[in-house]
């Protein structure tokens, strides 16, 4: 399945790409399932959500867990926390 | 209801007695938020840049004003809120409240910006003249907003 992802403020610069869309093997079913794969594309992308344990997630730009299930032709965005107002 | 995300800036005065014309409020609360001129290693801050979410942004801002008129009963809510390159002493985030008494007021402006500062997608980077870096969220941002729960 296709899916759009983005990526916010640290994240964007420790990867060095601000978003992308890919199509994803049905083995990956949930956020952490995504996670895990971006975590295999070498060490820049292990060690950036690595050390960036307190990564957010948001789906469809909505925050959610990363229990959260992913469907096709959605929007997955990472950033660190908020640091807005 | 409104909200405006915006690059430039914003005279939150002018809007306020504009929006007070449409309404016959008995109170309206204000908050205006500023680029301060010291960074946390004391080093001389020349210039914040905000990155923001578009899209979620604006959505995530309409669901904080949702919120607080289902718990307080008001007349308006206004939202402005700045990104890109900002200047020290600048405006960056404007807030405005009305309803008929004083209470609901003050109560549902004080919720919206503690709302904003964790749940509205926008991240400061700090520039001195010696380095830039992302600013690090406080723990006492989610205290604040858990307060209210």
């Amino acid at each position: 399945m296709r899916v759009k992802l983005f990526y916010f403020a640290k994240v964007r610069e420790a990867l060095g790409v601000d978003r992308e869309e890919i199509d994803l093997a049905s083995s990956i079913q949930t956020v952490a399932d995504l996670v895990g794969f971006l975590k295999s594309r070498g060490s820049a992308w292990h060690t950036a959500f690595n050390e960036l344990s307190s990564i957010r997630m948001a789906v469809n730009q909505q925050i959610v867990e990363d229990d959260h299930a992913i469907r096709a032709n959605d929007e997955v965005a990472f950033f660190p926390p908020i640091t807005g107002g | 209801m409104a909200v405006h995300v915006q690059e430039g800036l914003f005279d939150l005065q002018i809007i306020a007695q504009k929006l007070k014309k449409l309404h016959n409020s008995g109170a309206s609360v204000t908050f205006e938020g500023y680029v301060r001129d010291f960074d946390l290693s004391q080093d001389k801050l020349d210039m914040l840049e905000l990155e923001h979410y578009p899209g979620m942004t604006e959505k995530a801002l309409l669901d904080i004003e949702l919120l607080a008129s289902q718990r307080w009963n008001l007349d308006d809510i206004y939202i402005v809120h700045r990104y890109g390159k900002l200047k020290v002493g600048e405006p960056i985030v404007g807030i405005i409240v009305f309803s008929k008494h004083r209470k609901e007021a003050f109560e549902a402006c004080h919720f919206i910006i503690d709302f904003l500062k964790t749940d509205a997608p926008f991240w400061k980077k700090e520039i001195t003249n010696q380095k830039s870096y992302w600013v690090e969220a406080k723990k006492l941002d989610d205290e604040e907003k858990n307060k209210w729960n």
